[in-house]
């Protein structure tokens, strides 16, 4: 393997955070999601980097796993989108009052 | 070397233009050029089985899922509407706690001691050496069962909470009157004269 283990792990690092940007900083909840969708991605990329380095494929099963629970949240989120904001209207999750106690 | 620094390039620029775009098309148009260059990525590590999921799953099924809704909600003429940014200062603290994170990110990487990194038991592609579809369904049907099996679980989880977010909906959408007279007799047609 040429490249080191430390590019990966920078590199999923910036991926990471750029979705934390984008939960952070975007109030449209689909994009909010595809950023949280970011975020299992560059997990997965870090799981399945270190599965190569130390040749053991539970990071490979761990990743599988991970991608199982990604679509699961995918779904119910947009389940919940869907349901919450009907069409023809402003999607924004500030105007989101329901659960506010 | 070379293919790790296209695809880091590709992967970090299209995350931003993600994040970044003012439509939620373009994002999802995006995401679908950072989850290919991700699955080259798992390629080049050797990872094939999970780079053909990545394709099949992420791009198939997720972004699909994705597109779908925006389609539902921005029904009509006028463009999806954008929500606009209601907290222009968290730029600031946001950015401050990204640079602290990747920092001490960065710094705990550089003090890891160096992986010995061997060369896998065999050529990429090739049946039954590291991250081949054999290699990861004997792990996933022997070792790993038990995490397969509470996968199962948590996706029947997620339909049941789905059914149940959208069964107001379904109900809503039920057939009424004459169409659902024809259904019923549709229904009896096939119990007294089976499906064939």
């Amino acid at each position: 393997m040429a490249v080191p283990i430390d590019h990966y792990v920078g590199l999923a690092a910036v991926v990471f955070f750029i979705g934390v940007v984008g939960v952070i900083v975007r109030r449209n909840p689909l994009i909010m999601l595809m950023s949280i969708e970011l975020m299992f991605n560059s997990a997965n990329l870090l799981f399945i980097a270190f599965a190569r380095v130390w040749l053991q494929n539970a990071g490979h099963i761990f990743a599988f796993l991970v991608i199982t629970v990604a679509a699961a949240e995918a779904a119910i989120g947009l389940a919940i989108i869907v349901t919450t904001f009907g069409p023809e209207r402003y999607v924004d999750v500030d105007d989101v009052r329901a659960l506010r106690g | 070397m070379i293919e790790f620094w296209i695809l880091a390039v590709i992967l970090i620029v299209s995350a931003v233009w993600t994040i970044a775009a003012s439509k939620p098309v373009y994002s999802v148009v995006a995401l679908l050029l950072n989850f290919a260059a991700l699955a080259v990525l798992y390629v080049t590590l050797s990872a094939e089985f999970l780079a053909v999921i990545q394709i099949i799953v992420y791009s198939g099924a997720i972004l699909v899922l994705f597109v779908f809704v925006i389609a539902l909600l921005g029904s009509g003429v006028a463009p999806f509407p954008m929500g606009p940014n209601r907290l222009p200062r968290i730029w600031v603290p946001g950015a401050v706690v990204v640079l602290v994170s990747l920092g001490f990110l960065v710094y705990t990487v550089s003090q890891a001691v160096p992986a010995p990194t061997r060369p896998p038991n065999g050529p990429v592609g090739a049946a039954n050496v590291f991250g081949s579809v054999g290699d990861f369904g004997t792990a996933l049907f022997t070792v790993q069962l038990l995490p397969f099996e509470v996968t199962a679980l948590i996706l029947m989880v997620a339909v049941i909470g789905v059914i149940t977010l959208g069964g107001d909906q379904i109900r809503d959408a039920a057939p009424r009157g004459h169409e659902r007279k024809v259904e019923r007799a549709m229904r009896e047609a096939i119990l007294r004269e089976g499906t064939d």
